[in-house]
């Protein structure tokens, strides 16, 4: 296998390689959010029993990472690649492993180990066992089999694999900081870096995130966004105008995922002390679990109608 | 006698629980066959990242029947009591056999169970276990339902005997038990089939896996030491790091390498935690400078290259990390060497707890407190005072951000950086101390005083707050705090009254938790009250001065006021109780009786927790002799027979023996004696030499065992009962300023 030369011929290697293995390749979700566990194609579909197998690139959001676009390694906008697999296949490893081979890191020549880390996420009420995946001492990836998510067992077990796509690319091109990376082949006419596509808009989100955001706009966005995830989810299931059976879970949960990010904005701007930290962090929860609760109601959660 | 060899291949178990669950297979597998009958000479379990193996050697093949006779009711009895006894053994009424006894005609039945081969045995408990298996924590995976530590992929199963091995037929949730397992996962490839442990071991070591965990660990110290050797350099001994690390690999590779120029300027703390904690390589040391100069990382496999990517991206890594460190380490020493102060104002928007503040309210406090106890041992108050103020000011660094374990440790240099002496500086790092039962405990007087101050803050804190341990919840760890005290005032030998700083610092709480709401005048009083108590150490009379001044009677005392009087010493007496209970427990450990220290503990000062041990300690060494052993009964009757006296009569005996009714030699030696013990154990007892009183106290016991042997303390004579008893009254008085013998047991 080839060495790739570029960013992007990473991610499109990633994508043939989980195409060839059956998944659906998902386009990024249009919203803001932290991680790539946030887009319902993992939050949601990790619940109820039917199957699933989706990869996709996630652009996500850490607003408190901001660095100016000057720290090799951080960034409060970064990609995530995120594979789901539900039921999670006995050999999830070995795939991992191909994808690996795939993007030109030989196991041969390297080393390779799964390294115990349990992931949890307070805001979406999930929590998972698994390991991260280093190479050469460098965490690559998070390895993850969901157990819970928005308080609801997971069976059958949803696998989640997330590559962080930066610092992965950084390493197999062997390239030392962010903004030096080649985004798109060096050879080509024109030639870009990440730096050429990102350093200016990390600089501006970096001064907006820490300093200028309206704090005040922000908290009442999240309490509307609150207030809208109750309201939309306290509808009845039958809509008047179909006569359909349609619960918004979506539309729901689309306001989880903004509150969420509303919230980290406001943990940059430095205007949530530790005490209320931990409010917040349960006010989002109460959402996804909301949501959760919802989406086992519907069809796509593995809900049946009752044999008339 | 057959061999069973067990593996259960996985994903890659958690480096931190493979130990445990080595001894949980052994001792679940073995006690489940031996309680069916199996015996064997011996098993040993081993673990590798992604299996746990055990060997059985010498397993009985099968277990032996057995035959058991069992006597029921008289072959005549009611049909109701035969059928019981039938639904009892699970015969039918023709399996029973008639016998005749004395009794007459007995049904009697015989129960024979057959022996059961060991691979039934075998099968039935490895399934138990495996469903069972006591994981810190488990998971399921794919569509099914077994919990194991990680997705459970193999269970190796075999019997061997001199006829070959035998698979054990076992299937738990579809995974059926076989003869094959995996090696190593790049540097070997397809199943192995194996026949015995001997044969798995071997084929599994040319499959590129150690088995055993020592023998990774050992070979990994080994290769370790040999490539530092070779460099005149040492790898700095950390065993715990050596087990974690043994269990991340298979086939240990040990690889050395360099620490760019850049950052061996470090503080080796930094370098040692950040190699250790993010990347869990050992520090190599130049042994002639003590400077960490390389490290040692592991790798869990063979390379073309011997290793040189492999170190490359270690190298690379640990580069950016310490590129980290570096960053934070210059940003801190700027902070540091301007004087701390964006710290120490930040800490005043860290939450400590919410109701107890502030980090820098908690600091000021224990500033105050420090300087309160400095004289106690020697120290110079505003010596102790600023020591308190920056020893936690290393909270808001960046580097303790990045490192929380670097506490103290960090704010040890920066403090020196602000220009501020070596001992100041040496409280940030001691004054944690001691975090467990073995730690070692400050001796240096300004960490001993700041170490103190900030342990009674806490505990005092979370009283006033009504936050404390409660069975086995302790999140504030408050009894550890507390047993920390105890070792800090025993192991320097302090002589310290806790009520009096109890009461400052529960007050200062107070006056901090009034500050939003009371009145002006209110928190003058309180100050007022704080500066009185630290004068005079007495909490009452401190009230009482206060409120005389201010011109207010108890009824008008204000809100906050009012009620401190009565509360203040509800909580110190409830913290010193607990002291005491953690006292206990410590002495305890010390082999001191639990009723010797409570015999201690009724005695006044019991908040001068030297004064308490030392008492105990001396009262406890005079119990153990045969004097002292007798004494105590002495005491004991002497009081029984006082306390039934004074009951009947509604007096008490105290008005002293007159030498002039005593009638009986006995009488006249007990009377002689108790007169000499006294002048003994007063003065000792004035000056605390404990062990002189007791020997002094214990040494009465000839006086009194003759005494209760020649006289009748119930005289008829109404003169003479009442000497003796007065007499009695003497030993218990005599006895009962040494420590309280009531509560003696035995």
């Amino acid at each position: 296998m080839t060495t790739p030369r570029s960013f992007q011929e990473i991610i499109l290697r990633l994508q043939n390689y989980w195409a060839a293995q059956g998944c659906a390749v998902l386009q990024p979700y249009d919203m803001e959010v932290g991680a790539g566990t946030f887009h319902p194609a993992t939050t949601l579909r990790a619940l109820g029993s039917n199957a699933w197998a989706a990869a996709y690139v996630q652009p996500s959001r850490r607003p408190t990472d901001g660095r100016y676009g000057e720290n090799p390694n951080r960034l409060q906008h970064y990609y995530q690649y995120q594979v789901i697999i539900k039921p999670s296949p006995p050999d999830l490893q070995e795939l991992y492993l191909g994808s690996l081979e795939a993007i030109g890191i030989d196991a041969s020549l390297h080393d390779i180990r799964f390294v115990e880390d349990d992931w949890e996420s307070p805001t979406l009420g999930a929590w998972g066992l698994g390991w991260e995946v280093w190479c050469d001492g460098m965490e690559v990836s998070q390895f993850t089999y969901f157990q819970q998510v928005g308080g609801h067992d997971c069976a059958p077990v949803t696998g989640e694999l997330t590559y962080g796509l930066e610092r992965l690319a950084m390493y197999v091109l062997g390239v030392d900081h962010v903004m030096d990376m080649p985004f798109n082949d060096p050879q080509t006419p024109i030639p870009l870096t990440y730096g050429d596509v990102f350093r200016q808009t990390e600089q501006e989100y970096s001064r907006w995130n820490f300093d200028v955001a309206d704090t005040d706009v922000l908290l009442r966005h999240f309490e509307e966004a609150e207030a809208e995830c109750a309201r939309i989810l306290e509808a009845p299931a039958e809509d008047p105008k179909t006569g359909n059976r349609i619960i918004m879970v979506h539309p729901a949960y689309d306001q989880c995922i903004k509150a969420s990010h509303i919230f980290n904005l406001l943990d940059a701007r430095g205007v949530i002390s530790v005490t209320e930290r931990q409010a917040y962090i349960g006010r989002v929860r109460t959402l996804s679990k909301a949501c959760a609760d919802a989406f086992v109601q519907t069809e796509a959660g593995g809900w049946t109608p009752e044999p008339a | 006698m057959p061999e069973l060899l067990i593996e259960l291949f996985s994903e890659e178990i958690p480096a931190r629980m493979q130990a445990k669950a080595c001894e949980d297979l052994r001792k679940l597998v073995t006690d489940g066959l031996v309680e069916a009958g199996l015996t064997y000479a011996g098993a040993s379990a081993y673990a590798t990242p992604r299996r746990l193996t055990l060997v059985v050697a010498d397993l009985l093949a099968a277990s032996a029947p057995v035959r058991e006779e069992r006597k029921g009711p008289r072959a005549d009895a009611p049909d109701k009591a035969i059928e019981g006894f039938l639904r009892a053994t699970g015969l039918t009424r023709d399996q029973l056999e008639t016998r005749e006894t004395k009794k007459g005609d007995v049904l009697f039945a015989v129960i024979e169970r057959p022996g059961r081969p060991a691979s039934d045995i075998v099968a039935q408990v490895l399934e138990r276990v495996i469903r069972n298996f006591p994981w810190p924590k488990s998971m399921r995976w794919g569509a099914g339902s077994l919990r194991w530590v990680r997705p459970l992929h193999r269970i190796v199963c075999l019997l061997k005997d001199d006829e070959g091995a035998q698979i054990v037929p076992l299937e738990v949730d579809g995974i059926r038990a076989g003869n094959e397992t995996e090696g190593h996962r790049f540097l070997s490839s397809g199943s192995i089939t194996v026949a015995g442990f001997d044969d798995y071991a071997a084929k599994l070591k040319k499959a590129h896996v150690v088995l055993d965990p020592q023998a990774r660990a050992e070979h990994i110290r080994a290769d370790a030491e040999n490539a530092a050797f070779a460099s005149g350099l040492e790898v700095l001994d950390d065993p715990a790091l050596l087990r974690e690390v043994a269990g991340l690999v298979e086939w240990p590779v040990v690889l050395m390498g360099d620490i760019a120029e850049d950052f061996l300027s470090l503080p080796p703390e930094v370098l040692q935690t950040s190699m250790r904690e993010h990347q869990k390589f050992f520090s190599v040391l130049d042994p002639k400078t003590g400077q960490i100069v390389r490290f040692v990382t592991v790798a869990n496999t063979e390379t073309s290259d011997h290793g040189a990517t492999i170190l490359a991206g270690n190298q690379k890594v640990l580069a950016a990390r310490l590129a980290d460190a570096k960053f934070f380490w210059e940003n801190d020493l700027r902070v540091a060497k301007a004087g701390m102060t964006p710290w120490r104002d930040s800490l005043a928007n860290v939450t400590f707890q919410h109701e107890l503040g502030s980090q820098a309210a908690r600091i000021d406090r224990i500033a105050a407190l420090a300087r309160e106890l400095a004289p106690e041992v020697a120290a110079e108050p505003d010596a102790a005072a600023l020591a308190a103020e920056l020893a936690k000011a290393d909270l808001s660094s960046e580097m303790v951000y990045e490192f929380p374990e670097l506490q103290g440790v960090m704010g040890r240099y920066y403090i020196v950086e602000a220009g501020h002496p070596q001992d100041v500086a040496d409280v940030a790092r001691d004054h944690y101390a001691p975090l467990g039962p073995t730690d070692v405990v400050p001796t240096a007087p300004l960490s001993v005083v700041v170490a103190l101050a900030d342990k009674l803050d806490t505990l005092t804190g979370f009283w006033v707050i009504d936050e404390k341990p409660t069975g086995s919840k302790d999140p504030y760890a408050l009894r550890r705090a507390a047993l920390g005290v105890i070792r800090i005032v025993l192991e320097n030998k302090l002589r310290l009254r806790l009520d009096k700083y109890a009461d400052l610092a529960i007050l200062r709480h107070k006056l901090d938790m009034a500050r939003p709401n009371g009145s002006d005048s209110e928190l003058t009083a309180l100050e007022d009250l704080l500066h009185e108590i630290a004068d005079h150490g007495v909490f009452g009379a401190a009230v009482r001065t206060v409120l005389e001044r201010i011109g207010k009677t108890d009824d008008d005392a204000g809100a906050v006021l009012s009620g401190l009087e009565k509360k203040v010493p509800d909580l110190s007496d409830d913290l010193l109780s607990f002291f005491h209970d953690r006292l206990k427990v410590y002495l305890r450990d010390r082999r001191v009786p639990h009723d010797v220290i409570d015999a201690c503990l009724a005695m006044p000062g019991n908040d001068d927790l030297w004064l308490v041990v030392s008492r105990a300690e001396a009262l406890a060494e005079v119990l153990a002799t045969e004097d002292g052993e007798n004494l105590l009964q002495g005491f004991k009757r002497a009081n029984n027979i006082l306390a039934q006296a004074e009951e009947a009569d509604g007096v008490e005996y105290s008005f002293g023996a007159d030498l002039k009714f005593v009638e009986h030699e006995a009488e006249k030696a007990l009377f002689e004696a108790l007169e000499k013990a006294d002048a003994v154990i007063q003065p000792a007892l004035a000056a605390e030499d404990f062990r002189s009183a007791m020997t002094a106290m214990a040494a009465l016991r000839p006086q009194v065992d003759a005494f209760f042997e020649a006289v009748q303390v119930n005289s008829e004579n109404q003169v003479l009962r009442r000497n003796r008893l007065n007499m009695l009254s003497r030993i218990r008085a005599v006895c009962l300023q040494v420590a309280d013998l009531h509560r003696i047991g035995g």
